[in-house]
């Protein structure tokens, strides 16, 4: 199982290195359009053909895609004010019926900026969690080793964020789904709360060896019946989240779906990594580190 | 007895908190009994759910009047924009500075956003002009014909009076002139702005003073008395909407220093309203799977958890209205995530009680041994989420900013309600009767 987990961590870390994410407009720059064409939608090309036959916007990098039964993405570098009302213009000549549904353009420092500020977030949050759970885990350093404790957490939870990371990788590049600002925010929700699971197991594990119901001698059977006593509330937790996140992933509609897969991916994994990443690593770590 | 008394103050004030979420409920009641109605006061909801724009607007701090400090430029940027943006009559337009050189304008149901930028960011500038001396004109005329100075104006050269002191402007009519009344737009100027007139108009008697908007000519009339009080009128080829567009412009004023549009987000009505649905639907089938989930599960105590859920739904969205919450679609999704985050506590409460009744405790026991051990790993759990909820916060971009409000107000309230709420409720169960028939706690 734990073999399991490092040949997923590898995949994703490989799709991310090969394909990247496949950022959207907030983190890179440039305009999205979506309109409803109420009167019979016109086809990828002849759109294309409107834009090319305007003076103004002909040379644009335009990306088009269909989306519901009505509706059509423009995807483009970034417009002015002047360029989305010529756009508007053209479409609307050519075909009369046409709603605008939303349009979003973002400047490039301002796509730069969010970037940055994305890594900043998620670097504060571990780093964040690293402290609480350094005090957390300090009463229990008397019976386990605090740098394994530590250790094992923070693995377990870049496995919880890589993994989904890894699989944004793959749909971006094949679904072409993409990232918005809304999926730090995933991010940083899975670190938050896949860590509490962790911390609950290694609090059973010092608690059991206290209680005398076992020593660090043979810790792998202490961190075993730990486990299995956890394992039906982790798996409670868990499924209720899961369950109110899949209500987001099946209702919520088109703009939060993608954010709610990440939820559901992260935090099963968080459950799956409680019980297969930290708990293996920590008997084998406090191993090394104590002589 | 005293567990009675506790839950019933938790059931009457979460029913008290209820009618404040749902009005209606009561209103139905009162109207029946004659006593008053229940305060009304309406969720707020973002511009993805009503639809509306964001814009976002980088202002140009380089070239600073001497004396103005970056604060100044941005209050005053921020003020007028604001006049500007009042023009439209959008409920509760909102217009801030963000940093040190942004400006954020959000606008909620705006039909024509395109309409809206354009009056947002154009820049009135009104200067008043007198004839360039005879020799002057001429020599620049020339120096143009040879390709030269073609900058300068040769007609006309700037006086001191311009927009800065003006104090009104308005449609009038003029109907002096024979057969139609032409719209007009009549100046007031301050008493500083009348002074400098007053001796504009001396120096010029019988000369034509131009008026400029935006650099370009709309109005050349001759002097043909002098005027003391600060009243001028521009009369140009207006029809009557240009005529009250001018005169708003005027009055919104100029801007102390250029910005620039560089970042908009609008969404349309429709699929804001559509959002909305979806959410709520969401939110519903949430609550849904999680309460069944709980009772199937948990029996008894999993019907205590539903209360307590129930309690905390109530909670969570009467403090949405109270302080108020700007609910956007992260944030919903925040609140349904929640849902399934609040009961969490009670699965550990009962986990442990499961245990300590098979450990052979009594009921009594076992609920209070349940909580005291499941504490600290409620704790812990709240905290981490709280401090995602914060870094998330101060993020600062919007869209984030609401997931991570709600989020945070539900890992609050959810801690109140999983110890105290589930807690009472639990023990107002836990006597003689129910000690008899132990499987109902699973």
């Amino acid at each position: 199982m734990f073999f399991f987990s490092l040949a997923l961590f590898v995949a994703a870390v490989v799709a991310f290195a090969s394909f990247g994410l496949n950022v959207g407009v907030d983190f890179k720059g440039g305009s999205v359009l979506e309109l409803e064409f109420s009167g019979g939608r016109p086809t990828v090309d002849e759109i294309t053909n409107v834009l090319r036959s305007d003076p103004t916007l002909k040379d644009r990098e335009v990306n088009i895609n269909p989306a519901g039964e009505r509706n059509m993405i423009v995807r483009t570098v970034e417009l002015t004010e002047a360029e989305h009302q010529i756009l508007l213009a053209d479409l609307k000549q050519s075909y009369g019926a046409m709603e605008e549904v939303r349009f979003n353009s973002v400047g490039p420092a301002v796509g730069k900026e969010l970037q940055r500020k994305s890594i900043v977030a998620i670097v504060i949050v571990l780093v964040a969690i690293l402290l609480y759970i350094l005090i957390v885990f300090r009463k229990l350093s008397r019976t386990l080793s605090l740098w394994a404790m530590n250790a094992a957490t923070i693995v377990a939870l870049l496995h919880d964020i890589i993994i989904p990371i890894g699989i944004f990788a793959l749909l971006g590049h094949y679904a072409n789904v993409q990232i918005s600002a809304i999926f730090v925010a995933a991010i940083l929700t899975i670190l938050g709360y896949t860590v509490s699971d962790k911390v609950v197991i290694f609090d059973r594990v010092r608690e059991n060896i206290l209680r005398g119901k076992g020593s660090t001698a043979n810790l792998g059977a202490v961190v075993h019946a730990s486990v299995m006593q956890t394992l039906v509330r982790s798996i409670n937790n868990t499924l209720t989240v899961l369950l109110s996140s899949l209500a987001i992933f099946l209702f919520g509609g088109e703009s939060i779906r993608y954010f709610a897969l990440a939820l559901i991916l992260g935090i099963a994994l968080g459950a799956y990594s409680s019980i297969f990443v930290a708990s293996p690593l920590l008997v084998w770590w406090n191993k090394k580190s104590k002589p | 007895m005293h567990y009675w008394k506790r839950a019933l103050i938790i059931f009457l004030a979460a029913l008290v908190l209820a009618f404040f979420v749902y009005p209606p409920a009561w209103n139905k009641l009162a109207d029946k009994a004659s006593v008053p109605h229940f305060p009304s006061v309406p969720f707020r909801l973002g511009l993805d759910l009503l639809g509306g724009t964001h814009l976002l607007y980088q202002a140009d701090l380089r070239n600073l009047a001497a004396g103005q400090t970056p604060e100044d430029a941005m209050n005053g940027v921020r003020d007028v924009i604001e006049r500007r943006v009042n023009v439209f009559g959008v409920a509760e337009p909102l217009v801030q500075v963000e940093g040190s050189d942004r400006l954020v304008v959000e606008l909620a149901g705006v039909n024509d956003v395109g309409q809206a930028i354009r009056m947002i960011g154009e820049t009135p500038l009104l200067q008043f002009k007198t004839e360039r001396p005879v020799a002057e004109r001429e020599a620049i005329l020339a120096a143009q014909k040879e390709g030269q100075r073609l900058e300068e104006d040769p007609y006309y050269i700037d006086s001191r009076l311009t927009g800065k002191y003006l104090t009104r402007a308005q449609v009038a009519f003029d109907n002096s002139g024979v057969g139609l009344n032409t719209p007009q737009v009549s100046l007031e100027f301050n008493s500083e702005g009348a002074e400098i007139f007053k001796e504009l108009t001396q120096q010029n008697l019988g000369k034509t003073i131009a008026i400029y908007l935006d650099g370009a000519p709309i109005s050349v009339p001759t002097v043909q008395v002098v005027i003391p009080d600060g009243k001028a009128v521009i009369s140009g080829n207006f029809t009557t909407n240009e005529a009250k567009a001018l005169a708003t412009r005027l009055n919104a004023g100029a801007l102390p220093v250029p910005i620039s549009l560089i970042s908009q987000q609008t969404i349309g009505a429709s699929l804001g309203a559509d959002s909305l649905t979806k959410s709520l639907q969401a939110g519903l089938f949430g609550l849904l799977l999680v309460a069944a989930f709980m009772i199937l599960y948990y029996r008894l105590p999993g019907i205590v958890s539903v209360l307590a859920l129930l309690v905390y739904v109530v909670i969570v969205l009467a403090v949405y209205k109270a302080i108020p919450v700007t609910l956007t679609l992260a944030g919903i999704a925040g609140f349904i995530l929640s849902l399934g985050m609040a009961v969490d506590a009670n699965v550990l409460i009962f986990a442990r009680m499961r245990e300590e009744l098979k450990a052979g405790k009594s009921l009594a026991g076992a609920v209070n041994e349940g909580f005291s051990r499941a504490w600290l790993s409620i704790r812990d759990s709240h905290v981490t989420t709280l401090l995602s909820a914060l870094v998330l916060y101060l993020f600062t971009t919007s869209i984030v900013k609401g997931f991570a409000l709600t989020l945070g107000i539900g890992a609050i309230i959810s801690l109140f309600t999983a110890t105290v709420v589930t807690r009472t409720l639990l023990l107002l169960m836990v006597g003689p009767r129910t000690e008899l028939r132990r499987w109902l706690f699973g």
